[in-house]
């Protein structure tokens, strides 16, 4: 019972006592506004305000604090195109993630499949993998918009609601996120106990059944750890892609706010892009120990 | 016409070169509704003998047949019963059976094969347990859907790959019983591979030792006629199950004996003089050639006290 309980105090006050001892050194290094009286020219007394520190501009946590929060006490409220509430942007960029995550996965589920499938088809097409796996986002979402230069759907009002850059963000998820998929797919697929695939074939399963019932199920707890990892890199990737295009978003929202000089929204930002992928992850996390077979 | 036929087999593994020969001259011909174990060593082929039967391994000469009809692949008309009972994790006892016999009777209504599947249920005893998950099973049952499983498909014959060497001696003996038992009620022709003599002489009606000869062959059959059902306990005292017994043990022992490999390999000393620890810091040491050999010595002082 003691143990029980000092265990618990622990996992709380551990983490607790980790975040203060960072918030204090983030104190220390931040600017402090020093407001300082002067006689200026015309003998008028006038406040002039500095900021004074090791890394002057960087607003201290209380000040991140004041300035944010109006964004998480309303984090649904929309103010503007660029001011909305903080959940509000991370909705939209959640809408895109899930979007490009979903093509990633579309196309690199059945690609895992090939590569482990077949030794012809993975001698054919591995080195084009290998050379594509670490392109960064940044050095795809140019090619992207070339790629779909032309694409354009309008709706009635005649404003354009899928453009050229919508189509090229999709494609830099997509393609940047489907990796790890694809590659834990076909470690998977090649690590299908051969006890399984004799079973088959003693039952004469055709092949469509035997990939749905044999294949499939075998291969899943491998294809859930490639699409775990897969959201993650999505969810890096949307931030340099909202960044980029000047899209909506969390990602989008840093960008602009760093133009606009409001510091303290940055650190908003990065910690709402952290809390949303630890949440992804876990939630992906649970999902896949529920296809954990045997 | 026997049911299962084989003539002139044999069979080897690995790329020309380094090809290790398992089986030669395999002759074995197993009569319908016949009770047939081959008994060998581990490692001595037994498992590419019964695969070769059920069709996931061809052989290199010889053929082996069923009814006649050479055997190309796998098919439902033999059913195997793996050594580590491959049932498939995420599928429940039931669903386990309804892959085969969905698969082998397709003609008929879905009330048909349910029926089907719960009555190979209730005959392996698993009745309150056809919708667990197979890691839900001890060993023992998961064999026993594994034989249900390969029962429902109503083969012509049933391949057991020592389909209880996985598991402990009591959980064994019990289904030896069950599936001897099984077997009197049903009377499909049985090929049963194992390790163990006890076992094979208990529930066969033909024992066939496999040599360990290498490649391994197959030795004479021994009939067994003893009336069934044996009393595992009475038979211990049975002086022909004793005499059996013996008999093929000495076969199989005899067959070990006559194959034990002589080699010879060329044992040489170290002939590297110790070096002088003394100087191991001194220029002259590290600019040494390697260590000091004996056979590199012309001359040898050795002091020798008068």
């Amino acid at each position: 019972m003691h143990l029980i309980q000092r265990f618990k105090l622990d996992s709380i006050f551990l983490p607790l006592g980790a975040i203060l001892v960072t918030c204090f050194f983030w104190y220390v290094i931040a600017g402090k506004s020093v407001i300082t009286e002067k006689v200026d020219d015309f003998g008028d007394k006038i406040k002039v305000t500095k900021r004074e520190g090791l890394s002057a501009d960087l607003p201290t946590p209380v000040e991140t604090w004041t300035a944010s929060k109006l964004y998480i006490t309303e984090p649904f409220a929309k103010r503007g195109e660029l001011d909305q509430g903080i959940l509000r942007f991370t909705w939209m960029s959640l809408v895109l993630v899930a979007q490009g995550y979903a093509i990633a996965l579309i196309i690199g589920t059945p690609i895992g499949f090939f590569l482990g499938l077949s030794k012809k088809f993975t001698t054919a097409f591995d080195p084009i993998i290998q050379v594509l796996r670490p392109v960064s986002p940044l050095a795809w979402l140019p090619l992207g918009m070339i790629l779909f230069s032309g694409v354009k759907i309008v709706n009635g009002d005649g404003r354009t609601t899928f453009g050229a850059s919508d189509a090229a963000a999709l494609f830099t998820i997509a393609i940047c996120a489907m990796w790890p998929t694809v590659m834990n797919t076909a470690v998977g697929v090649r690590a299908v106990p051969q006890d399984y695939l004799n079973v088959a074939k003693v039952l004469k399963l055709s092949k469509w059944k035997t990939l749905w019932k044999v294949l499939v199920p075998a291969t899943l707890p491998y294809m859930f750890t490639g699409f775990r990892l897969s959201l993650g890199i999505a969810w890096l990737v949307i931030v340099a892609v909202e960044m980029l295009t000047g899209m909506p978003g969390v990602g989008g929202f840093l960008w602009q706010q760093y133009n606009a000089n409001s510091y303290a929204h940055i650190i908003l930002c990065i910690l709402t892009i952290g809390v949303v992928g630890y949440v992804l992850d876990r939630l992906m996390s649970a999902i896949e120990s529920r296809f954990k077979t045997a | 016409m026997p049911l299962i036929e084989i003539k002139g087999a044999s069979k080897g593994f690995g790329p020309p070169g380094n090809r290790t020969e398992v089986l030669k001259n395999i002759n074995l011909s197993v009569e319908e509704g016949e009770f047939v174990v081959i008994v060998g060593y581990s490692g001595s082929g037994k498992s590419t003998l019964i695969n070769m039967i059920s069709g996931l391994v061809k052989p290199d000469t010889g053929t082996a047949s069923i009814s006649g009809e050479v055997i190309t692949g796998p098919g439902p008309d033999r059913g195997l019963v793996f050594q580590n009972y491959s049932l498939l994790p995420w599928l429940n006892v039931e669903e386990n059976i309804a892959l085969a016999v969905d698969e082998v009777f397709k003609d008929w209504t879905p009330e048909q094969r349910k029926a089907h599947v719960a009555k190979y249920i209730a005959m392996v005893k698993l009745t309150p347990a056809a919708h667990k998950l197979p890691k839900e099973l001890s060993g023992g049952m998961r064999q026993r859907v594994s034989v249900a499983r390969t029962l429902a498909m109503q083969p012509k014959v049933l391949l057991m790959d020592e389909p209880l060497s996985a598991l402990d001696a009591l959980t064994r003996a019990q289904l030896q019983d069950e599936i001897a038992d099984i077997w009197l009620n049903n009377k499909t022709t049985v090929i049963w591979i194992t390790n163990d003599p006890d076992e094979a002489i208990l529930v066969a009606d033909k024992v066939i030792p496999l040599l360990p000869t290498s490649p391994a062959t197959l030795g004479e059959p021994m009939i067994v006629d003893m009336e069934r059902p044996r009393d595992r306990k009475a038979i211990n005292h049975d002086a022909r199950f004793k005499k059996l017994r013996t008999q093929l043990i000495t076969t199989l022992l005899d067959a070990k004996g006559r194959t034990k490999v002589k080699a010879s390999v060329k044992i040489t000393l170290p002939d590297i003089l110790p070096e002088d620890l003394n100087y191991v810091n001194s220029l002259q040491f590290l600019n040494r050639s390697g260590p000091k050999r004996r056979s590199d010595k012309n001359r040898e002082e050795v002091e020798v006290a008068a």
